[in-house]
């Protein structure tokens, strides 16, 4: 069995990862070491990890430093699932025959990417991975854009949203398509989980990846990982971005088990307006324009429409 | 030992593809990530049942792209373990971007690679493309000319490959349908004898050792990507050969097949000789005989590892004769052929006086016959007799239409 660590309070929590150096190139208030350190706090187990190309990737193995202290691999932008799938494929092999060196041990299997890893160019390895079956769960670090090479949109850059290959300007609000649902999809693979997920829901976080690291089988995660870079907020800000995110349910948190079984694992109890959480991020700065609000009213009004899904789908259990 | 060993007769009769299948059954390979292309299909096909025959313990990870395949292999490849997989054609091209990569990360892996030409236009049969793209890719690589060599070439491949001096993965090569699908007697090694000469998978930075946590795959730019370029490419040039050479000797204890960094027949005092690849060869060398008959002094050089390229040792073997042809069987597209100029790189600086002229054949599956290893050959005795090269230096063989010549 896996051994689950059991974390009381967050001041207990803060300092209980060990595994991922706070010493990294990562940007002042990213999300993306919060969520790893969160992730990587849920287990005692030994870790076979994966980053792809991205923020993570090359902001914690510059050669000859490295901040992992659990085996790590790195191939390219596409393939970080498949590399931690080959791992996780050895090791079945090894323990089989006899020859893993330590084989009382309970491994676990994570692969990190961005959304651009994950929803666009490595789209298909991950799906190849969930369909396989591999004991691994792959987790994304969304902060809906290509941050690492200075904010390209990605096929999760939400709409409004000022990307620099969808900007805004004289005649554009910016990005003109929807998010991808990505969860949806990778539930749709029939694997035993798949969640949302956001920093600055700890407990629901550490719940979910427990959850995600008991089951027998592929585990997709979507982290929310604000971005003070593109989304332009101050870096002392992430959390506050986090809280607006969810709270507005723009990142409603839910999870679906066995590709069918929805919960929504959070409902805030004043639900801010979707203006709010636009309003706090340079990105959406130009919706703000007379000629743009009417999509100001557009997201409310989508986001209301999402949230009244999820509830739909959580109430006829389907 | 959970599987059962496989009696083989002491002459199987093997196409390629079969001769490959059975020595990862023999190497006992852990895992195989793999997908399917023709004409290497069945190599994989042949792991994954004898797995479920119970005549191999291991994983077979059924991948959904060769790109993902590569990927499978280097992240089981660094867990720590025996890897291989097999590809072709556009299959190997959309592997290249992670070819680069298990070089890079200095894994062992063995690719077995049959042969086949690159689209456009698309074609299933068997040229040296796909080899060619895979040049400069950092891996070790080795050239079959028959089932026979596809079989004892794999083992050799991972007794070097997996060497913790070496840790570099490495190809082996067979043309694709004229080897890969053409069945020929095999001399069989016993599995205990085949599975011994490779020896146990020793790990190294293996993921799997959770005491010892490592970083595979890291960033390094200006300040050390040179340091650990030059490093691997120092290994293959000053370490590589003598573990092949080392490892082509003991092979020869064991099986009484001796093979050699390139394969020289009949150039002792060769004047005329041509220098090619793959099932080619064979070909060749029946050809140089039947001119020895008509009193031509003809030769072939074979290269038996392509990479690292045996400099000296090519040299060493063209050294006597007087005209050389260079037979690259892919398209060079705008340029001479890649044997042309490797075998031009090895002799220039050495007193040769050889004539060197290049030909292009083959592509996309077109037969090299006799009669065009004939009149190649006369040509090169015209050349000697000339006491210059007589013809363009490159020259198309077999293409239909207008004679196609270059340079």
């Amino acid at each position: 069995m896996s051994e689950m660590k059991k974390i009381k309070n967050l001041k207990e929590f803060s300092t209980s990862a060990d595994r991922f150096e706070g010493a990294n190139l990562l940007c002042p208030g990213c999300a993306h070491s919060i969520i790893v350190r969160e992730v990587l706090n849920a287990t005692n187990d030994d870790l076979i990890l994966s980053a792809s190309t991205g923020c993570l990737e090359v902001c914690t193995a510059v050669y000859p430093y490295t901040s992992w202290d659990a085996s790590w691999i790195h191939i390219g932008f596409e393939n970080g699932s498949t590399a931690v799938a080959g791992a996780e494929s050895m090791y079945k092999a090894l323990k089989t025959k006899g020859r893993l060196k330590q084989p009382d041990r309970n491994p676990k299997f994570v692969s990190f990417a961005g959304d651009g890893a994950s929803y666009d160019i490595g789209f298909q390895w991950i799906s190849g991975c969930m369909e396989r079956g591999h004991n691994m769960m792959h987790i994304v670090l969304d902060n809906e854009v290509y941050a690492n090479t200075g904010g390209q949109r990605s096929s999760s850059t939400p709409i409004g949203s000022s990307a620099t290959t969808s900007p805004e300007g004289r005649k554009s609000y910016g990005e003109k398509k929807n998010k991808k649902d990505m969860v949806s999809i990778m539930a749709a693979h029939h694997i035993p989980y798949a969640a949302q997920v956001a920093p600055n829901k700890w407990k629901d976080m550490v719940k979910k990846i427990q959850h995600g690291f008991s089951v027998d089988g592929p585990v997709f995660i979507n982290a929310v990982s604000p971005c003070t870079t593109e989304w332009k907020f101050d870096p002392k800000d992430t959390m506050h971005i986090a809280d607006l995110a969810t709270d507005s349910l723009v990142f409603p948190l839910y999870e679906i088990i066995d590709g069918h079984e929805l919960n929504i694992t959070y409902r805030p109890k004043d639900v801010v307006p979707v203006e709010e959480y636009l309003a706090a991020q340079g990105r959406f700065k130009h919706l703000f324009k007379d000629e743009h609000k009417y999509l100001i009213k557009e997201w409310q009004e989508r986001v209301d429409a999402n949230w009244a899904y999820l509830n739909r789908r959580e109430e006829a259990r389907v | 030992m959970a599987f059962d060993k496989m009696e083989l007769q002491k002459i199987e009769v093997w196409d390629g593809n079969r001769a490959a299948a059975q020595a990862l059954r023999q190497a006992q390979v852990d895992v195989v990530a793999a997908y399917p292309i023709t004409p290497s299909t069945p190599i994989v096909e042949g792991y994954a049942k004898f797995l479920a025959d119970g005549y191999i313990e291991g994983e077979y990870v059924m991948v959904e792209s060769e790109h993902a395949a590569m990927s499978g292999c280097v992240g089981a490849a660094a867990a720590g373990g025996r890897v291989a997989t097999a590809t072709s054609s556009q299959g190997f091209a959309l592997m290249v971007e992670v070819l680069y990569q298990a070089s890079g990360m200095r894994l062992p892996i063995v690719l077995n690679v049959a042969n086949r030409a690159l689209a456009a236009p698309l074609n299933v049969n068997g040229d040296h493309s796909d080899m060619y793209l895979g040049r400069d890719s950092g891996w070790i690589q080795l050239d079959a000319y028959c089932p026979q060599d596809v079989y004892d070439l794999n083992f050799i491949a991972f007794k070097v490959s997996e060497d913790h001096d070496v840790r570099l993965p490495c190809m082996v090569h067979q043309d694709g349908f004229m080897t890969s699908h053409t069945a020929q007697g095999v001399h069989t090694l016993t599995d205990d004898e085949a599975y011994g000469f490779i020896g146990e998978y020793k790990p190294m930075n293996d993921m799997l050792d959770f005491e010892h946590p490592v970083t595979h795959g890291v960033q390094t730019e200006e300040d050390w990507h040179f340091e650990h370029k030059a490093r691997q490419h120092n290994d293959l040039m000053t370490k590589v050969i003598p573990k092949i050479q080392a490892a082509f000797d003991d092979f020869e204890k064991l099986s009484g097949r001796k093979y050699n960094m390139v394969e020289s027949y009949d150039m002792s005092d060769a004047d005329v000789c041509v220098v090619c690849m793959g099932t080619s060869v064979e070909t060749a060398r029946e050809v140089a005989t039947e001119m020895r008959a008509k009193g031509i002094k003809a030769g072939v050089v074979g290269i038996r590892v392509i990479r690292p390229i045996p400099f000296f040792e090519i040299a060493e073997a063209l050294k006597g004769a007087k005209a050389i042809a260079a037979l690259d069987r892919s398209s060079p597209n705008g340029a001479a052929g890649m044997l042309f100029n490797e075998i031009a790189g090895c002799l220039f600086n050495t007193d040769t006086k050889a004539l060197l002229s290049g030909y292009v054949y083959g592509l996309g599956g077109r037969d090299l016959t006799k009669a065009h290893l004939v009149s190649l050959f006369t040509e090169l005795q015209k050349n000697v007799d000339a006491g210059k090269v007589t013809t363009p230096l490159q020259q198309f063989i077999g293409v239909r239409g207008p004679k196609l010549s270059f340079l």
